[in-house]
């Protein structure tokens, strides 16, 4: 079994965002990158399947700015086999990043996606789902355990009111949920390994996708800012200020 | 212009985050249709029917579409949706795993989590966990949206729309349901409550959320939870709050040893009142309460219990 992971590198998870000046955008320059923490979780996943003998070879795709090579050397460093950089300057929304998704599963003959559910910058929650729209790949999303056996996988998914179990034909589309594993830390053997391991660059335009997106951003504010109210010293004082002040009790 | 919502639902009742749906779609156009796609679902067509605004409740009730998997669903939605400009529906687990697959159907974008509409192809989201607000233009013909419940009120009743089914089908075996592990509460939903209070990691162990309930028990409280608590077991997943949680917004917000991480606040910084009860004065979580009190959650929790 082939494993795809798409990963994308995103602001570290950790750092307090600015708005730029001009409303066009967030801040970007100096501030620390990461793998987007869902694909990390995927990168881990697809790494254990094969531990279990379950995959043959776990390929991580990321489709960006060279910038991303980082990413993808993390990941190989974490175990997966080889890296493929689809290199753009342009934003990919997630049809044109499904798009190329597409053609890669196709070529690679992949059996198995694992994406992250969510990016952590754009919060967008699709890519997965128009992947398997595209391929006509069925899927499970938000997955906190998985399961393969002969042919099909079983997930159990993360849904509002507590889990919901599925069972997939392969090949299948799957995205992670925070429950689903703790990703492991890169060993440094590891990390000098994953220096020899090969990283393929090709362009959209080589993989036949045309970068582009009938939806644009048009400002980005910051939102209204909360200010913190007072410290109360007791509990008492705590269910008079809520009964005569916020009047919420 | 055209407006398809889709219901959301368990085929016997119609979940209320519907209705703020219905009254995003009423904000694009003065009526909308809604699409009841199920098995068994009458009851739901009822009361999708009484909304006020809807125009058609469009039924799909087939065995196949018993438990809505989207390998099923989505082919649906985008067949009756491709004669609508906008296609909407709640921004729950439910919704987010079905629309992007209908919008990549459609070949079309999606919007997603939006919490204002501009006009018919201007939408506002937040990004980056809430820490900046977008507005999108979209310029898909067909324009595939998600919706936060939170940001909409609910439609009202007193409507009396026409029911039409569809026939079309997709018997589809790409996916099989299993079976489903769902919590039962007595309390309110955590996204519809107005009053949520929620535990983390300083609540120390599962046991201990007793002393939260009995204030939720008081003051007809929803219970949630930071990811920390979740993930040590404490409770379950769906009482997460967060970027990657449930996104609320009540009346009051209690925060009980929580120190406020910005995926935490993402999910309940809309709160009207919050209130913070942490050891750790310089906690992050006090910087958006209204009022915090400074204490060990132990000896607070009972206290507060008491005097309510
Ligand atoms: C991609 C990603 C997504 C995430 N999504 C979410 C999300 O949706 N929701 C979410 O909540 N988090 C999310 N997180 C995690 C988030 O970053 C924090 O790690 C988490 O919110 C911390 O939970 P906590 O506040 O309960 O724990 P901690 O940060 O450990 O805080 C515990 C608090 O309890 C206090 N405390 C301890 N004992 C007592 C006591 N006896 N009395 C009073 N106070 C006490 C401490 O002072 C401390 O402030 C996400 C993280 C990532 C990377
Ligand atoms: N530019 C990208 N390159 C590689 N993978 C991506 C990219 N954008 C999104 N993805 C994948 O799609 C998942 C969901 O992203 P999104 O739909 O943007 O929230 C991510 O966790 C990644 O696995």
């Amino acid at each position: 079994m082939k494993i795809l992971v798409p990963i994308k590198r995103v602001v570290d998870a950790y750092v307090k965002v600015r708005v730029k000046s001009d409303n066009s955008g967030i801040e970007l320059t100096n501030t620390k990158m990461s793998i987007n923490p869902f694909c990390e979780i995927a990168v881990e996943e697809a790494i254990r399947l094969k531990e279990q003998g379950k995959a043959d070879e776990v390929i991580v795709v990321s489709i960006g700015t060279s910038a991303s090579r980082e990413q993808i050397r993390t990941a190989l460093a974490l175990g997966a086999d080889r890296g493929i950089l689809v290199e753009t300057e342009l934003e990919a929304r997630p049809l044109s990043v499904a798009k190329i998704l597409k053609v890669l599963v196709e070529k690679e003959g992949i059996d198995l996606v694992i994406l992250g559910k969510q990016s952590i910058d754009s919060d967008n929650n699709q890519v997965g789902q128009m992947l398997a729209a595209l391929t006509g790949f069925p899927q499970g999303t938000f997955a906190c355990k998985v399961e393969v056996d002969n042919g099909s996988i079983v997930v159990t998914r993360e849904i509002d009111g507590g889990e919901q179990t599925v069972s997939l034909k392969l090949p299948a589309v799957v995205t992670t949920d925070l429950r689903l594993n703790e990703p492991r830390y890169a060993s440094l053997p590891n990390i000098m390994k994953a220096k020899k391991k090969p990283i393929d660059i090709v362009s959209p335009e080589e993989i036949g996708v045309v970068v582009e997106s009938k939806i644009k951003t048009l400002r980005v504010e910051a939102p209204p800012q909360r200010t913190a109210g007072i410290i109360v010293a007791s509990v008492d004082e705590l269910i008079a200020k809520l009964k005569s002040e916020a009047r919420v009790i | 212009m055209k407006v398809l919502i889709v219901a959301e639902h368990d085929n016997s009742s119609l979940k209320a985050c519907t209705l703020n749906t219905v009254a995003a779609g009423l904000k694009l156009h003065d009526q909308v249709d809604v699409l009841v796609a199920g098995s068994d679902c009458q009851q739901v067509v009822d009361q999708a029917a009484v909304i006020q605004g809807v125009d058609k409740v469009i039924v799909a009730d087939n065995p196949a579409n018993a438990h809505q998997l989207p390998e099923a669903i989505a082919p649906l939605v985008a067949h009756i949706g491709k004669d609508y400009s906008h296609i909407l529906a709640p921004a729950s687990t439910t919704g987010k795993n079905l629309m992007p697959r209908v919008a990549a159907l459609l070949d079309v974008g999606q919007v997603s989590d939006i919490i204002d509409i501009k006009s018919s192809d201007t939408f506002v989201r937040p990004i980056y966990a809430g820490n900046a607000i977008a507005t999108v233009l979209s310029e898909e013909a067909i324009k595939v949206i998600t919706v936060r419940m939170t940001a909409f009120d609910e439609a009202a009743e007193g409507g009396n729309a026409e029911v039409v089914s569809s026939d079309f089908v997709v018997n589809q075996e790409l996916s099989t349901f299993v079976g489903e592990d769902l919590s039962v509460s007595e309390r309110p939903e955590l996204t519809a409550a107005t009053v949520v209070i929620s535990g983390g990691r300083g609540m120390q162990n599962g046991e201990n959320f007793v002393l939260l309930e009995k204030i939720a028990d008081k003051l007809g409280a929803a219970i949630g939870a930071s990811r920390a608590a979740v993930d040590a077991g404490f409770v379950p997943n769906d009482m997460q709050v967060g970027q990657t949680g449930k996104i609320v917004a009540p009346e009051l917000y209690i925060a009980v040893g929580i120190s406020g991480a910005i995926q935490h606040l993402a999910g309940m910084k809309e709160s009207r009142v919050i209130v913070a009860i942490n050891k750790d004065p310089d906690a992050p979580i006090f910087q958006v309460a209204d009022y915090g009190l400074v204490a060990d959650l132990f000896q607070a929790l009972p206290e507060l219990e008491s005097k309510l």
